[in-house]
Parts: C-alpha cells; sequence; structure tokens
C-alpha cells in the first residue's frame, strides 16, 4: 500500500511542479472551447439544438482528462529514457503495485486538470444545472481517467522511444476525441459514425458528464457507467500485464 | 555461505545474437569484484541478469542464497545498484529521491529518517536535500545515486562505471567511502569500469570478459603474471587485442539524438 501511496505521490508532486504543464495543458481545450463554442454557437441554435456552449463545455472537460491522462502513462517511456524506471523496475515491488501507483497518480493528476477546465468553463459562462450532482460528476472524470492512464500505461510500455508518439497522438487519441461525440450531438448521425461513436469508451465518459453536468445524455448513465467500469478494468488488466513484460 | 554470488552456465541470447555465452563465476561474501571487458563484451547484460531486469536465456543466478529467476524480490531486498545512466527522478529534491527508495525497499520510517541523514552528510548533499535533482551536477548525481544504493543496507553494491565523467576528487572521495563500507560493514561491491588503474587499485578479484566470454579471472597480480605485462593495462589489451569495439546504440541513445533534431519536449 505504501508503495502505492508513494508512486502515487510523485506523479503529483511532478504535475504541481511543472506550472508550464498545467498552464500548457489547458491552452488547447480553452482554444476549442472559445473558437468552436462561440463560432458555431449561432449554427447550433438555429439548428434547434440550444446552446451549444453548454454542449460543449462537458466535451472539452473529457478532451483534456483523456489528453492529460495518456499523456501521463505514455511518461513511461520519459521514465525509461532518464532512467527512473529501472530504479523501480529493481525494487523489491510486484510490477503490477508499480503500475497500479502510477496509474492512480496519473489518473489523479487528470481528474485536477479536468477540475481545471471545468472551473475555466464556469468562469466564460458555463452552469452545471445541478450543483449537488457535481461532485458525482467527479467520480466520472476519474473513471475516465483512469481508464485512459491505463490505456496510456499500456501503450508506454509497449512503445521504446517517442518515435511512435506523434502516430498514437494521430491515429488514436485524436480519433478517440473526434469521434466521442464531445463536439456533436448524436442522434441522427449517419450509420457508420454511430457505429464508431459507440465502440469509443470516451463517448461513455462524455455522456456522463454531459447526464451529470446538464441533464440530458444519450446512452443514459447505468450505461456509461457500466461500459466505463468494464473497459477500464480490461485496460488495468492489459496495462499490467505488459508492464510486466517491460525488459531495460 | 562464503559465495554471495554464483553463477553458473549463464546465457543470454537477443535472437541470433549471443550476448552472453556460457560464463560462470563466484564472487566471494565481502570482496571487491571488477568486472572489465571492451564495449559490447556483455557486461551490462550481465549485470542487468544479476540485478534481475533481465531474464536469462540459460543458466543459474544466486545471489545471497537466492535464485535471481525464482525469488527476484529476495535477491532484490539483497542488492543495491548504481547504473551506468542515471536513474534519478529529476524533479523530485535530493530526500524525495531518498525517500521513495527507503519506501519502495520497505525501510521503515525512523530508520530511514535516520540513514537518510547520515547517508547524504556523506555524501556531502545534506545541505543541498532540498533542492530538484535537475540543478545538480553530475558528481553529485552519481553521489546521490551511491547514498540512495545503500539506504537499504545491501549485502551487494552494483556499480556499473560508477567514476565515469567524474573527477579525480569525486572518484578518491567516492572510492575511499565504498572500501571503508566494505571493510566496516563487509558489503560486496561489483563494479565495472574502463579505467585500468581503478580496477588494479581497488579490486580484490577481476573478470575480464570479452564476446560473452570469461577469459581471465584472478587478482590483478595474476593477471599480469599469466600475460607476462606490466600492468593490468597492458593485461587487459593482451588479452582482448587491440581491435576497437562498437556498441549498438541503446533505444535511449537514439531517442536522445531523435530529440536533439526535433527539439526536447517532456
Amino acid at each position: 500500500m505504501k508503495t502505492i501511496y508513494i508512486l502515487w505521490l510523485r506523479e503529483i508532486k511532478r504535475y504541481l511542479r511543472s506550472k508550464s504543464r498545467i498552464i500548457g495543458s489547458l491552452g488547447q481545450p480553452l482554444l476549442f472551447l472559445l473558437a468552436l463554442g462561440y463560432g458555431l454557437g449561432s449554427v447550433f441554435a438555429k439548428a434547434g439544438e440550444g446552446n451549444y456552449f453548454q454542449f460543449l463545455a462537458p466535451g472539452i472537460i473529457g478532451m483534456s482528462i483523456i489528453f492529460t491522462a495518456i499523456f501521463s502513462g505514455i511518461q513511461i517511456i520519459w521514465d525509461r529514457q532518464f532512467g527512473f524506471l529501472k530504479e523501480t523496475l529493481v525494487a523489491p515491488v510486484s510490477r503490477l503495485n508499480i503500475m497500479i501507483g502510477r496509474t492512480l497518480g496519473g489518473a489523479t493528476v487528470a481528474t485536477m486538470q479536468g477540475l481545471l477546465v471545468l472551473i475555466l468553463v464556469t468562469i466564460f459562462g458555463f452552469r452545471p444545472y445541478s450543483w449537488a450532482l457535481v461532485p458525482v460528476a467527479i467520480l466520472f472524470m476519474l473513471l475516465v481517467a483512469l481508464l485512459f492512464a491505463a490505456l496510456g500505461a499500456m501503450i508506454g510500455s509497449l512503445l521504446d522511444d517517442m518515435q511512435g508518439f506523434q502516430l498514437i497522438m494521430n491515429f488514436l487519441v485524436m480519433p478517440l476525441f473526434f469521434l466521442s461525440g464531445a463536439l456533436f450531438p448524436l442522434d441522427g448521425l449517419p450509420a457508420v459514425l454511430t457505429a464508431l461513436v459507440r465502440f469509443d469508451p470516451l463517448s461513455y465518459g462524455i455522456d456522463s458528464f454531459r447526464v451529470l453536468l446538464t441533464g440530458v445524455g444519450s446512452f443514459g448513465l447505468g450505461l456509461d457507467f457500466a461500459v466505463l467500469a468494464v473497459v477500464t478494468a480490461i485496460f488495468l488488466g492489459l496495462g499490467s500485464y505488459f508492464f510486466s513484460k517491460i525488459q531495460v | 555461505m562464503d559465495n554471495i554470488i554464483e553463477v553458473k552456465n549463464l546465457v543470454k541470447n537477443f535472437g541470433d545474437v549471443t550476448a552472453v555465452n556460457d560464463i560462470s563465476f563466484d564472487v566471494k561474501k565481502g570482496e571487491i569484484f571488477a568486472f572489465l571487458g571492451p564495449n559490447g563484451a556483455g557486461k551490462s547484460t550481465t549485470i542487468k541478469m544479476l540485478t534481475t531486469i533481465l531474464t536469462p536465456t540459460s543458466g543459474d543466478i544466486k545471489l545471497n542464497g537466492h535464485d535471481a529467476t525464482t525469488d527476484a524480490n529476495d535477491v532484490r531486498h539483497s542488492f543495491g545498484i548504481v547504473f551506468q545512466d542515471p536513474s534519478l527522478d529529476d524533479d523530485l529534491t535530493a530526500i524525495e529521491n531518498m525517500n521513495l527508495h527507503g519506501v519502495l525497499y520497505g525501510v521503515p520510517s525512523k530508520v530511514r529518517k535516520e540513514r537518510i541523514e547520515q547517508l547524504l552528510n556523506f555524501v556531502e548533499l545534506w545541505d543541498r536535500r532540498n533542492s530538484q535533482v535537475k540543478e545538480f551536477s553530475g558528481g553529485m548525481k552519481r553521489r546521490l545515486e551511491i547514498a540512495r544504493g545503500l539506504l537499504h543496507h545491501p549485502a551487494v553494491l552494483f556499480l556499473d562505471e560508477p567514476t565515469l565523467g567524474l573527477d579525480p576528487q569525486t572518484r578518491n572521495h567516492m572510492w575511499s567511502y565504498l572500501q571503508e563500507l566494505n571493510k566496516t560493514e563487509g558489503i560486496t561491491v561489483f563494479f565495472t569500469t574502463h579505467y585500468m588503474e581503478e580496477a588494479e587499485r581497488i579490486a580484490q578479484r577481476i573478470a575480464i570478459i570479452d564476446h560473452g566470454q570469461i577469459i581471465a579471472l584472478g587478482t590483478a597480480d595474476e593477471l599480469k603474471k599469466k600475460t607476462s605485462t606490466d600492468s593490468l593495462e597492458d593485461a587487459f589489451l593482451k588479452l582482448t587485442g587491440s581491435v576497437i569495439r562498437d556498441e549498438d546504440a541503446s533505444a535511449a541513445d537514439k531517442m536522445r539524438s531523435h530529440r536533439m533534431w526535433r527539439g526536447g519536449r517532456r
């Protein structure tokens, strides 16, 4: 337990110490929020879908969580390069505990980042439909963060160096984000797109945020939770497996 | 138990390449043992197998009475290691790096506090304990790693080219500390180096490995006598030849050069 805690603490300390990372990773969500939120707002309203800014905010929270979580998992590659990974691998601690400590740390960091974005969108005019449900939304944010931190750890364990990073960004993280319904409503989509959206775990995460923060959703909170929980369990299992196979 | 390390018929293949080819040797308890060889001879691969981060293709390794493949955790409790490349977390402070290590090795918190203070004082880093490691020079990092490697009172300390890039002052300071520790605590020291005079001066016994095989093992005097030379450097050259070896770039090296071109990002 103590080993999990100390590795968790390491991720938190590293996050809090890199102010540039915190601020830097707020830039992208902010850009999406302002450019799309205000840019498409009038079209959205004309189509009878209501307030786009209100619709978009949960999607942008999800975006910041998935980016931060996957990136924190991929940090395994940096730890490999800067040698710290070896220090943990020669320690008399099970690989499972190392992986869990790191992943919980990464998930906590991603949730904090998601919270920052929630605060940011609130400043720009977003209003949760019930403040009482915000803590529940935070729990779901943590679950989504855990899912993608585990996915990131799996990728980080499989890649030897940063060469594959661009590939992961363009062919995994970006599609996961764009196909998640973060930016558009899920009704009336072409069949292929609907299938893809349904296949993307982030869709269920963002749907749960939307239900809890704006009161409307597509899948229902029960299904959201079930899918997120099952996929998280699978990724944690796979992540631990591949992490235990690392040789340096 | 006289031998703290026992290696029998150890083999490691990477695909078609045999990095370590059927080596056997013992290291006695309380000994200072040097492991020498040209680049790519199999030194680092052997150390990685001894320290459980690489699984042997075949053969047996016993460290402090434990089997390296089946009782990896007992083996991990028994040794400390200072790697060839730094393995500290640059974003943490010196004391945080020490603490993290102590917790990973299950050192109780009271003992941990005392030992950290004592060790950091010894490597003269106590005043800098709250500085982030990224502000440290290469020599300071090395000293911190040595302190960290000793925190859990290991039976064996592995040092993979520990003095690489250190100035003579730091090098001397480090070795006198390690020799002291070897005498008072009976810690076994297993190290690799490219500085032959260092091996000659410090090590009680020396193994020379080349092309994945141990080609000579004995005291410095025995190796000199065997090759009829007057220095270990000459003995080493006579045994291993004077052809310059290339080492394959590791993934980390490749990434570093890649990063240089693309601009760093963390």
